[in-house]
């Protein structure tokens, strides 16, 4: 498996992962119709979207566990199915209650046997693996803490290496970085963007705020009232488009290399707000 | 009016332990296996946030054990059978924790009314009659004391082979399936193995108290550890502490024994807040 690295341009090779003419809706309402995007090796693919415009949906598409409407939806060549774990997962930030029974290793090491059968021992193999996992995500200093003594951006770090077990084809990251402060913002989408430019691994990034992965992001698929726009940044983070996209006039302004977009018509304005701020404090 | 000294000597009463000993020796057996296996079952109970529902199994696996009592069949079949329709009926519709606590409101009222009314139409003793709600192994013949053992051990072999995707769902469901866990049907046997324990201890402890054994050992243990092995070790623990002590205890008195089990797995409970506080190190017992 030989995959070019942090390119920003379309590959000849096979997509990892095809969506093609994909529709999907909850009663009357459309989530997306007519959707068919390709991501191929290597590239950083950042899903923006307001709450419920069906962002989730499309990652639990990926996992087989959303059938869709029409259309198709292939990873590597085959139809995705549920639990494939070629998959990586890395779920939206919830905190772990303290008192859960697991030290940090142990949630790492559930991506490496926790569905396995059997008796709970591990091989010292398994334990080599965790061990280099834990490495890999910077997490050696706190391998033995209890789980629900970390905060959210140590947690989140080992829900990476958890995906990253058992060396995954494609990453899906639902909010990783929802309601961390923004050095472990930062932190984890590099522990994510260099996973993708060492093993050319795509990654399928769904954000409320590009800008923490602004530098990483190949490409945007922007989806908002049944509707959807693709492109590289560039092309889809302009006032025009997304004017158009929401049906309503809205401001994408860009100062010193952050992107604020102004004027959307619910709470989304709110957040990008908000961080935007938090970014003007540093 | 009860004097104090008539009090104590119906509660703790040791003469002809020796020969009393014997004559219970297999309902400690019985008593010690549900002790470990419910204080284990406990740790995921507490995770997976479970504890309402164990009150509701109780309650049906009572109706269902009070109708076996009237028609005459096996009250360990009709506590089982009880029990297994109220687990599978939650894990089938109550995912959601939200669903699910409706469910067991709606079904545990209901399963206790039909158990009081099946008691009451029921014309045989009473001591049996309160039995279920409260207690009674020292009643159970010993063929069912049989099966109680090898249902306990059943559930003990269940939990270990499944402790692995059984721990990766109650962490985190999706994560999990996206992982290959088979989560729906890790969710559903484990609604059958605690089926299976409740209906046990509903026959021991009765349908009241199972929470003593199902919830109080395990929520000891996370109060003095987060280790994943030393939880469910320390549980075990407590729990066997609890039953095979109260069992002891209450032999040579003419008290039911499930006030003694209550009360030490309280106790350990109680000790185990204050030492938890005491070595309040961010890990405790690693
Ligand atoms: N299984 C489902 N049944 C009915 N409606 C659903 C289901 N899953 C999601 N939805 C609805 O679809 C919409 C999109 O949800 P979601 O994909 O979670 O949005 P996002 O992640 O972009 O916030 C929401 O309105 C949600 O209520
Ligand atoms: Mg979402």
């Amino acid at each position: 498996m030989t995959a070019a690295v942090g390119s920003t341009h379309r590959h000849p090779t096979e997509p990892v992962l095809s969506l093609a003419n994909a529709a999907l809706g909850f009663g009357d309402r459309v989530l997306w119709n007519d959707l068919t995007i390709d991501v191929c090796a290597g590239e950083f693919l950042a899903v923006l979207g307001p709450n419920g415009s069906g962002k989730t949906s499309l990652l639990k598409t990926i996992l087989g566990q959303q059938q869709l409407d029409s259309g198709t939806a292939r990873f590597d060549g085959h139809a995705v199915r549920r639990g494939d774990r070629r998959i990586g997962y890395i779920p939206q930030q919830k905190l772990i209650p303290g008192g859960t029974p697991m030290r940090a290793r142990d949630l790492v090491a559930l991506g490496v046997n926790g569905h396995r059968f059997g008796l709970p021992v591990s091989r010292a193999s398994e334990k080599r693996q965790v061990e280099e996992l834990l490495e890999s995500v910077g997490a050696t200093a706190y391998a033995d803490e209890p789980v629900g003594n970390l905060s959210g951006g140590e947690q989140q770090r080992l829900r990476v290496g958890q995906a990253l077990a058992g060396d995954p084809r494609l990453l899906l990251c639902d909010e990783p970085l929802l309601s961390l402060d923004l050095q472990h913002q930062r932190g984890v989408s590099e522990l994510i963007d260099r996973r993708r430019r060492e093993h050319g691994t795509p990654v399928v990034f769904v954000t409320h705020d590009v800008n923490p992965v602004l530098g990483m992001v190949d490409r945007i698929l922007y989806l908002a009232g049944g509707q959807f726009r693709e492109g590289t940044p560039d092309e889809v983070l302009r006032s025009e488009v997304l004017t158009e996209l929401y049906g309503t006039p809205v401001d994408v302004i860009r100062t010193g290399g952050r992107v604020v977009v102004v004027g959307i018509p619910d709470s989304e304005t709110h957040h990008h707000h908000h961080s935007a701020h938090g970014e003007a404090n540093l | 009016m009860i004097t104090l000294g008539e009090l104590w000597a119906r509660m703790f009463n040791f003469e002809n332990y020796g020969e009393l000993l014997t004559l219970v020796h297999n309902s400690l057996i019985a008593g010690a296996i549900l002790g470990i296996v419910g204080g284990l079952i406990g740790v995921f109970v507490m995770q997976r946030d479970m504890a309402f529902a164990v009150h509701g199994i109780s309650e049906l696996s009572f109706a269902g054990a009070a109708a076996a009592l009237l028609f005459g069949v096996n009250v360990v079949a009709g506590s089982l059978a009880g029990a297994l329709i109220a687990a599978i009926m939650i894990g089938l519709l109550g995912s959601r924790a939200r669903d699910r606590n409706s469910i067991i409101g709606v079904l545990m009222p209901f399963g206790l009314g039909l158990g009081i009314l099946f008691l009451a139409l029921y014309p045989g003793r009473s001591g049996n009659k309160f039995g279920l709600l409260t207690g009674q192994i020292i009643s159970v013949d010993d063929p069912q004391l049989v099966w109680l053992t090898g249902i306990s051990i059943v559930v003990l072999i269940g939990l270990l082979v499944m402790w692995r995707p059984l721990s990766f769902d109650s962490l985190d469901a999706d994560v999990a399936a996206a992982r290959g866990v088979p989560t729906r049907f890790v969710s559903l046997a484990f609604m059958v193995l605690l089926g299976l324990i409740v209906a046990v201890s509903v026959q021991i402890i009765g349908a009241l108290l199972v929470l003593a054994l199902l919830v109080t050992p395990a929520a000891a243990a996370l109060r003095l550890s987060a280790s994943p092995l030393w939880v469910p070790v320390l549980a075990m623990v407590f729990g066997f502490t609890s039953a095979v002590g109260g069992i002891l205890l209450a032999l040579g008195g003419s008290l039911p024994i499930s006030p003694y089990i209550t009360t030490i797995s309280f106790s350990i409970y109680l000790i185990a807040r204050l030492v938890g506080l005491r070595t309040k190190t961010r890990a405790g017992l690693r």
